[in-house]
């Protein structure tokens, strides 16, 4: 019984979208082709000549141990950073929803981290994060030695963990907040009329409303951080120390832009494509089934 | 006499009016930033002024590696510059491109005299083909040296920089003993420990003649002196003897030899000047040549830095102006200025007279500069001191890195580090092989 539209389609229409379709097709299709080509074979970094080897650069990719580690190091760094941006932003939301003194200063104060660039925010937490000079530095006071993220693997990926975070709430904060807000205040205050405190009307009213956002932002924040947290790794800790933050993303840089082998990162961006596209899939047909648009 | 005057202002006056109308331009691509950055802008400006029928443009592309990246992007879309400087390990990379036009074919070409003999043999051999021609002008050379506090061994009661490893672990146990919470500032550094390291002691870092004589060369630094060398560091920071210091940690091992917090730090000559302005009337320190451990006989370092790379597709014009770039960069003159305002050091005999004759390096702060000129010349090249011809080296260094980070939180022994390191360096260099099968080193 669904109903559909259709436009009569005409030149001008085809000429509407022309631009849209062009700049996909040289931004993403062509060099995207270009990469699958890559992919099975082996080009000289020049372009005097490449060779067909099949599936070889996949072989060499999937038996080779540090690459497994980086995509269980991508998966945990995924979860992990998605997990805490998005509680922090649900709290951080809700409290704004109440209109809790000062809530315009959160509304105003919480959407711009959003509009800097992950770079910048590295570099900031670069300084926060100096074991000497830092605001964790007061860790080493505790113990010394406690927080060193140039010298320990877990430290490190906690700092770029807790960037990633940082860059994310704000975006999941913006969606939370307009979603609550989207909730009729007449279904909230049928809620106290009935006696449901604060927490059971969180729970019961609030959130299955919420419901389409939470899923929407789940899927938004893991493939950001899978695809974009090239900035945050390149600046805090360029995948060190021994390759204890060499995320996916980036060691597709340092093989293919630092070591020159495009055909390995070519195969690699292939590998971390698929993942997304799966990851996303899964997703829609699994979580999705729990959500109810209204 | 005024006549011959205004004749001559006028002819200087339509030469330069003709001159802006149709000079040459070509292109420049570099990888320094900063302080170093500007005096290549400086050099670039230089040459500018000295003639009027070539304009050579300098960009600064950020480091070597990005350099040599946005070329290769670049190049795939002929857009390319006619110069590129490339640092000393991308020379395979470069040379099996295809895309070069040697130096020395470029200068013949163009009827330039430019006396290669008069280039260090450590500096000229890692540019040089299998022939010993140059492909690509030397530039920016330099050479590890290690660097001590000359008020700190006082306190100990030397005056004397150590020449072997044996002394230097004895010159740390009695700067530890005498209170310093930092005998020496450890990073690690492939091109210190590794490169410069076994060049000294003659020691392999691949088969092949660090791989000269083959695409299929195998690094085996797994086995060689290296091996004990990373043992003995790993002993030393064990020992409290060594300090790590990281740019995350703090300071950088440099900057903590020039804070006076550490007694020694091993690094370019290029610093040499940095050094000087950081330490100001700090304290008192000189430059040493990198220890060899005893019984072993040293030999020459090798050069770091980078060259002047000219790249094909240029028009015979641009060519020409490259060659007199060349050719004004081989002056004595250009030398001195180069290594006056940066601590590279001259890479030719002549240039390197030239300034041992005007006295440059008898007083601070240029003096200790020489002792660089003195490491890459110790013994006539050999071999195994003439550079490294290894693909993906860039590569390399950063596994060996890597490695050794894994070293320094204890995840992995030395030897255990190292092994690794060869094994993962070996199947990069099988990949460059198949990459460039069929093609052979020139």
């Amino acid at each position: 019984m669904q109903k559909r539209a259709y436009f009569k389609a005409n030149w001008l229409a085809y000429l509407f979208i022309a631009p849209q379709l062009l700049i996909i097709f040289v931004f993403f299709y062509w060099p995207a082709s270009q990469a699958m080509y890559w992919a099975f074979t082996l080009e000289q970094p020049f372009g005097g000549g490449n060779q067909w080897v099949g599936l070889d650069n996949f072989k060499a990719v999937f038996s080779d141990e540090t690459y497994w580690a980086s995509i269980w190091r991508s998966i945990i760094f995924a979860v992990l950073s998605t997990g805490l941006a998005m509680s922090i932003a649900l709290v951080l939301a809700l409290f704004a929803d109440r209109q809790l003194r000062g809530y315009r200063f959160f509304r105003v104060g919480m959407i711009w981290p959003y509009a800097i660039a992950a770079p910048a925010a590295a570099l900031a937490f670069r300084f926060l994060f100096n074991p000497q000079s830092g605001v964790f530095a007061y860790l080493n006071t505790l113990s010394p030695g406690l927080w060193n993220p140039a010298l320990s693997g877990v430290d490190a990926m906690t700092a770029i963990i807790i960037t990633q975070a940082w860059k994310q709430v704000s975006y999941s904060f913006i969606f939370f907040l307009a979603g609550l807000q989207s909730i009729p205040r007449s279904l909230i205050e049928a809620g106290s009329m009935d006696g449901a405190r604060v927490m059971r009307r969180m729970l019961d009213l609030q959130l299955p409303l919420l419901a389409p956002t939470i899923f929407f932002l789940l899927v938004i924040n893991m493939t950001d951080s899978f695809t974009d947290s090239f900035g945050i790794v390149d600046i805090l800790t360029e995948g060190g120390p021994a390759r204890a933050t060499e995320l996916m993303v980036y060691k597709i840089y340092v093989d293919g832009f630092q070591g020159l082998d495009y055909s390995g990162a070519a195969a690699q961006s292939l590998v971390l494509m698929g993942l997304v596209i799966l990851m996303t899939f899964f997703q829609f047909r699994f979580i999705e089934r729990r959500v109810h648009y209204t | 006499m005024q006549k011959t005057l205004i004749a001559g202002a006028f002819a200087l006056l339509a030469l330069s009016t003709s001159a802006q109308a149709e000079k040459v331009k070509f292109e420049y691509w570099y990888g320094l930033t900063g302080q170093l950055g500007e005096q290549v802008q400086a050099t670039c400006d230089r040459f500018n002024a000295s003639q009027d029928t070539y304009e050579i443009s300098c960009v600064s592309q950020g480091d070597y590696a990005t350099a040599l990246q946005n070329t290769i992007a670049a190049f795939r879309a002929k857009k390319h510059p006619t110069i590129v400087q490339g640092v000393e390990v991308s020379a395979p990379d470069l040379m099996l491109s295809g895309q070069v036009y040697p130096a020395y074919k470029l200068m013949e070409d163009h009827g330039i005299d430019i006396d290669w003999d008069s280039y260090f043999p450590g500096i000229a051999n890692y540019y040089a083909d299998s022939e010993g021609r140059l492909w690509s002008m030397p530039f920016n050379s330099s050479t590890a040296m290690m660097y001590w506090n000359v008020d700190a061994y006082k306190s100990i009661g030397r005056d004397e920089a150590p020449k072997t490893w044996e002394q230097y672990e004895q010159v740390l146990r009695e700067l530890k003993e005498a209170g310093s919470a930092c005998p020496a500032g450890y990073a690690p550094s492939s091109w210190v420990d590794l490169e410069q390291f076994s060049m000294v002691h003659g020691e392999p870092i691949a088969t092949k003649n660090n791989g000269y004589d083959g695409l299929d060369a195998e690094v085996v630094f797994n086995t060689t002196l290296h091996a004990k060398h990373m043992k003995d560091i790993k002993r030393w920071i064990d020992e409290g003897l060594l300090v790590i210091k990281t740019r995350e940690t703090g300071l950088s091992t440099r900057d903590a030899f020039a804070a006076g917090e550490c007694a020694h730090y091993f690094g370019s000559i290029a610093s040499h000047q940095a050094v000087t302005e950081q330490v100001g009337e700090g304290f008192l320190w000189d430059v040493a040549m990198l220890p060899v451990y005893e019984g072993t006989e040293r030999k020459n370092s090798v050069v770091g830095g980078a060259s002047l790379w000219t790249l094909s597709g240029k028009t015979e014009e641009q060519y020409r102006g490259a060659a007199e770039y060349f050719k004004f960069l081989a002056k004595p003159e250009s030398a001195e200025f180069w290594s006056t305002v940066t601590g590279y050091i001259p890479v030719t005999d002549e240039g390197f007279d030239y300034l041992v004759k005007k006295g440059f390096y008898d007083e601070r702060p240029y003096k200790g500069r020489e002792k660089a000129i003195e490491s890459l010349t110790y013994t006539p090249v050999t071999p195994l001191t003439r550079g490294i011809r290894l693909g993906s080296f860039v590569q390399i260094r950063a596994e060996w890195t890597s490695q050794m980070q894994a070293v320094l939180s204890s995840q992995k022994t030395p030897q255990e580090a190292l092994d690794d390191a060869v094994e993962r360096s070996n199947a990069m260099l099988r990949k460059f092989e198949r990459t460039y099968a069929g093609k052979t080193l020139p």
